[in-house]
C-alpha cells in the first residue's frame, strides 16, 4: 500500500504525533506509553458526581459498526459522551465483503456532516486505511480515524487497554512471561497485543494453540510458540485468553469445542501451572465452557470486568489525543 | 537584562505565612475546605492547611481537562488525576494557586469544582498577582502584586528539603 509506505507511518502526522490510530504496529513505544500515561486521570472522572469533562464539547464522533459489536461500541460511545463530544452511532450491516466504494461514499457523506472523527469496526481488515487514506488524498485529515476492529488485522484499542490492565496490576512491563492463548489464527486482538507487548518489552510473549489455529510464521512478531497448553502457562504471570471464533471458522479447524475445551480451555487446574499471582485477561465475550471455565472467569484472578472500565479510560485518551494534534 | 535578579523577587515562604495570617481570621478550621491547583497550589495549600490547622483533608486538582487553549495547544502533558476527598455540595472551598496571572486556570478550576458538587462558597487564596487578567476574576487572599512581561513566566519550585522559591523563566 503505497499509504502506509508514504512519509513513515500514517498513523502520526509531521510532528510525530498521533494523528489516527490504526494499528499498534510500527507506533514508538513513546507513543504507547504516552497513551497509557494520559488514559490513568480518565479513570478519576468516572467517579464524579458529574462523569464528564469539556474536552470534545462541540465536537462530533460517528460510530461507523459495519460488523456487530456491543460491548466495544457501547465504551467508545461512553468515552466520547464523558468527553461531551455528540455520538452518532451508526449500525451498517453488510452482506458482502467488498462494499470499498460504499465504504468511501459514507464517509463523504459524514464528512459533509462535519465529522471531526470516525470510530470504525468493518470485517475487512484495512478499511479503516481506506478511510484515513481517503480523507488525507482528498485535504479532510482534520477528521480522525479510529480503528475498532477490522477484520483479522488489528484492534488498537482493546490491545492498548489490555497493556493498561495489565500495567495496572503489575506496575511494570520488563519483568513478565505473557501468554496469549486461544484462536490467534482468527484474531485481531492477539495480533494487537503481541505488538503493544514487545514494543513496550515485555521479554517473554507466548502464544499457545492448536497448530490450526495458528497463522503460518507468528514465531516472526517475536513470540514463543507452544501447542501444549500446560508447556506454555508454566510460570506466567498473564494469561490472555482469546476467543474461540466460531462465526470465522471456515471448514474443521477443530474436532468439537468439547475438545476445545479439554485441550485449550483455561480450567483451575490449568491455572495453577501460571504464577500464583497470575491474573487472567479475557476481551470478551466469553465463550463459557469453550476457551474459559466459569470457577476460573468468576474467580479471584480475573480481572476480565477491570478490562471493561478501564477500557473507557483508554478510549477518552485515545480520542483526546488524537483531536488534540 | 530582561531577567529579573532572584532578590527581586518575592520571598515564597514569607509569602505563605502572610497568605495564612490573611485567611485565619475567615477561615472555620472545621469547615474550610482547600483545593490547591497543581503544582505550585498543592504546595502552597498544604503548608496553609498545617498553618491554618484544617481538619477537612485538602483535594488537589489538575485542570488540564478544563483548560479553554484545548483547540489550539491539545492535551497538556503530564495531566494528572485531580482528588477532591471531600464533599464539594454545600461546603466552603478555597481554590489556591501560587500565582495568579490571566485567570483562565481559576476558571477552569472552578468549572471543575462544580462537577463534583455545588459548593456554598468558593474563594480564592493566591501567593502572588502578577496582573495581565483575561477574565473578571480577583483574589480574595492574595498578600503580594508584581508585574511581569508576558514573555517571562512566573512559577514555584520546591527544593529536595521542602523550601518554596520563586523562579522566572523566558517563554
Amino acid at each position: 500500500m503505497n499509504f502506509m509506505s508514504a512519509g513513515g507511518n500514517p498513523q502520526l502526522n509531521k510532528h510525530g504525533e498521533l494523528n489516527h490510530l490504526l494499528t499498534i504496529e510500527g507506533l514508538p513505544r513513546e507513543v504507547l506509553a504516552r497513551i497509557l500515561d494520559t488514559a490513568a486521570p480518565f479513570s478519576e472522572v468516572a467517579e464524579r458526581e458529574v462523569k464528564k469533562v469539556p474536552l470534545l464539547r462541540g465536537k462530533s464522533v460517528f460510530n461507523l459498526f459495519f460488523e456487530n459489536s456491543t460491548r466495544t461500541r457501547t465504551t467508545f460511545e461512553i468515552a466520547a459522551k464523558r468527553l461531551s463530544a455528540d455520538v452518532i452511532n451508526l449500525n451498517i450491516s453488510t452482506s458482502s465483503a467488498n462494499k470499498g466504494e460504499t465504504l468511501l461514499d459514507t464517509a463523504d457523506n459524514l464528512a459533509a456532516m462535519q465529522a471531526d472523527m470516525f470510530v470504525v469496526r468493518h470485517a475487512s481488515s484495512g478499511a479503516p486505511y481506506l478511510i484515513a487514506q481517503h480523507l488525507a488524498a482528498t485535504g479532510r485529515d482534520h477528521i480522525h480515524v479510529v480503528n475498532a476492529g477490522d477484520g483479522r488485522h488489528a484492534h488498537p484499542t482493546q490491545g492498548l487497554l489490555d497493556m493498561y490492565t495489565i500495567r495496572h496490576y503489575k506496575k511494570d512491563f520488563s519483568q513478565l512471561t505473557v501468554a496469549v492463548v486461544g484462536d490467534v489464527l482468527h484474531s485481531r486482538v492477539a495480533r494487537s497485543q503481541i505488538h503493544a507487548l514487545t514494543t513496550l518489552g515485555v521479554p517473554e510473549v507466548r502464544v499457545i494453540a492448536p497448530k490450526t489455529l495458528l497463522p503460518t510464521g507468528i514465531e516472526r512478531l517475536g513470540v514463543r510458540v507452544f501447542n501444549d497448553m500446560r508447556e506454555g502457562l508454566r510460570g506466567v504471570d498473564v494469561v490472555m485468553m482469546l476467543r474461540l471464533q466460531n462465526e470465522r471458522m471456515q471448514g474443521a479447524l477443530l474436532p468439537s469445542t468439547q475438545e476445545y475445551f479439554k485441550s485449550y480451555g483455561l480450567t483451575p487446574e490449568k491455572l495453577a501451572l501460571a504464577k500464583p499471582d497470575a491474573i487472567v485477561m479475557h476481551p470478551g465475550p466469553m465463550n463459557r465452557g469453550v476457551e474459559i471455565d466459569s470457577a476460573v472467569a468468576d474467580g479471584s484472578q480475573a480481572v476480565i470486568l477491570p478490562q471493561v472500565t478501564f477500557g473507557i479510560a483508554v478510549r477518552m485518551a485515545v480520542m483526546v489525543m488524537l483531536a488534540g494534534n | 537584562m530582561t531577567n529579573l535578579q532572584p532578590m527581586q523577587l518575592p520571598d515564597a515562604e514569607a509569602l505563605c505565612s502572610a497568605l495564612a495570617e490573611a485567611m485565619r481570621p475567615c477561615v472555620d478550621s472545621g469547615r474550610t475546605a482547600l483545593v490547591g491547583i497543581h503544582t505550585g497550589g498543592v504546595w502552597v495549600a498544604e503548608r496553609l492547611h498545617a498553618a491554618l490547622g484544617l481538619k477537612i483533608p485538602s483535594g488537589s486538582m489538575d485542570v488540564s481537562f478544563y483548560r479553554d487553549d484545548f483547540n489550539q495547544r491539545g492535551l497538556h502533558a503530564n495531566a494528572r488525576a485531580s482528588h477532591i476527598p471531600f464533599d464539594v455540595e454545600g461546603a466552603h472551598v478555597v481554590i489556591v494557586d501560587d500565582v495568579l496571572y490571566t485567570g483562565r486556570t481559576i476558571r477552569a478550576a472552578m468549572n471543575e469544582l462544580f462537577d463534583f458538587g455545588r459548593p456554598a462558597r468558593i474563594d480564592l487564596a493566591v501567593l502572588t498577582d502578577r496582573g495581565g487578567r483575561e477574565l473578571p476574576i480577583a483574589p480574595t487572599f492574595c498578600p503580594h502584586a508584581m508585574s511581569l512581561p508576558p514573555a517571562q513566566m512566573l512559577a514555584l519550585e520546591r527544593a529536595a528539603d521542602g523550601g518554596l522559591s520563586f523562579r522566572v523563566m523566558e517563554k
